[in-house]
């Protein structure tokens, strides 16, 4: 399913920074909800969730029930080698995530 | 010419009619889109950071996905959906001769999964048939409501209408209250809109999700404390195509961004 979507430019130049935007699906169960009996809700949210460029992790973020459901997530990496980047999350039921985006350096 | 000019004739009837019961003018029409702030409306027109695209793209995998005894897709019959679906959105509700009843664009997804490809209905308001439904109409984006009232729809379309005009709920508000005699006013800290579909399924920041017509016009019910029909259910079809008319020439917008 589509879990998340990533986007990077088509092309990045070498030494420079480049803009990542993710927006990953999930729920993100606050823990402060009850159900129409009036029983609690468990908190689920996406606890962390972390990117590799070429296996080298250049981004990591720590989450917790503040955070919107679905949310979009943005920041930059200096442009090194092509290769992928890949995206790894996991929610506070033990469910995981991951999607992978290409990334074409020249120059 | 006799025959020729008597048809015009009637037919400029018939338009007349169809113009008196406009209560807003083509012109003044005003998408939903357009009574919401600027964040909210960059983020539905971003189609990156539109979360309703979530859906979309969800919905764009299940048309590949072969599912049922038939074992087959829905792309492996109506292959590329950007040709095939294009404007389909735009004229649903519809009648069904065969079927004998109208059917929305969800009716019409769960008609094609049933007796085409044997495998179960979806659930309304399941991510299944959102995500199916968001996939479809998007490919109507920028086109025109073009809903048809002939023939089996008329009695549907004047129900849609009744129900309109209809007090309801502990509060005694009918649908025309709000979106027309207090389209631009506020309700609370809410602005109120015209109230078209032509954005559904939409993402509603107050649902963190997305949802159908039906899920949106339930709220509705909801809110003046009314007992909320079912989604899917015989009133909110016919509201639907009420509202298909009532927002012609409106664009489609689907997927939506709403507060
Ligand atoms: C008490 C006022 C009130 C009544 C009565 C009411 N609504 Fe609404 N409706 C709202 C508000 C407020 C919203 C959210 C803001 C907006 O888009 O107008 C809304 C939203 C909508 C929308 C979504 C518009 C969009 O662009 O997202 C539709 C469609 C709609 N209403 C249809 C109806 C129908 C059909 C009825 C009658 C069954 C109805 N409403 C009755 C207040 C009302
Ligand atoms: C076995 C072939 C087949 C499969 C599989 C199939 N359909 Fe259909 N579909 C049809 C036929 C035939 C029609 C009727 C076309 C007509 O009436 O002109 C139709 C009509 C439709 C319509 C209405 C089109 C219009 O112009 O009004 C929609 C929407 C639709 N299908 C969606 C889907 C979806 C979504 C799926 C997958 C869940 C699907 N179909 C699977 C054959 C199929």
């Amino acid at each position: 399913m589509a879990d998340a979507r990533i986007q990077v430019p088509a092309q990045v130049r070498r030494g420079e920074a480049f803009e990542v935007k993710v927006i990953i699906r999930h729920a993100m169960e606050t823990g402060y909800r009850l159900t129409d009996d009036g029983k609690p809700i468990p908190r689920n949210v996406i606890r962390e969730v972390t990117c590799r460029y070429n296996k080298v992790e250049v981004f990591r973020a720590e989450t917790s029930s503040g955070i919107s459901a679905n949310p979009l997530i943005t920041f930059y990496v200096m442009a090194r080698d092509s290769g992928e980047l890949v995206f790894d999350w996991i929610d506070d039921t033990g469910v995981r995530g991951t999607e992978r985006a290409p990334v074409s350096v020249a120059g | 010419m006799m025959l020729m000019a008597a048809a015009f004739l009637l037919g400029a009837a018939a338009c007349l009619a169809q113009a008196q019961q406009r209560n807003i003018a083509l012109p003044e029409l005003r998408s939903g889109s357009t009574y919401m702030s600027p964040d909210i409306k960059a983020m539905q027109d971003d189609t990156f950071a539109n979360p309703a695209m979530l859906w979309v793209e969800k919905g764009a995998k299940l048309w590949n996905a072969a599912t049922g005894a038939s074992a087959q897709a829905c792309a492996s019959c109506h292959k590329d959906a950007a040709a095939s679906m294009k404007g389909v959105a735009a004229r649903h509700p519809a009648f069904d001769n065969k079927a004998g009843k109208l059917l929305n664009l969800e009716g019409r997804i769960n008609q094609c999964r049933t007796a085409r490809q044997g495998a179960p209905a979806l659930a309304y308001e399941s991510e299944e048939l959102l995500a199916l439904t968001a996939y479809v109409a998007h490919q109507s984006r920028g086109l025109p409501l073009n809903v048809a009232i002939h023939d089996g729809a008329r009695p549907h379309f004047e129900r849609g209408q009744v129900l309109y005009q209809r007090r309801m709920g502990q509060m005694n508000l009918a649908c025309m209250h709000c979106h027309e005699w207090n389209a631009g006013k506020r309700l609370l800290a809410e602005p109120i809109s015209q109230g078209h579909g032509n954005a559904y399924p939409a993402y509603r920041l107050e649902w963190q999700a997305a949802g159908s017509l039906h899920r949106r016009l339930r709220a509705c019910y909801f809110g003046v404390r009314a007992e909320m029909p079912l989604p899917g259910a015989q009133d909110l079809l016919d509201l639907e195509l009420y509202l298909g008319w009532r927002g012609q020439a409106l664009l489609v917008e689907t997927p939506g961004v709403r507060r």
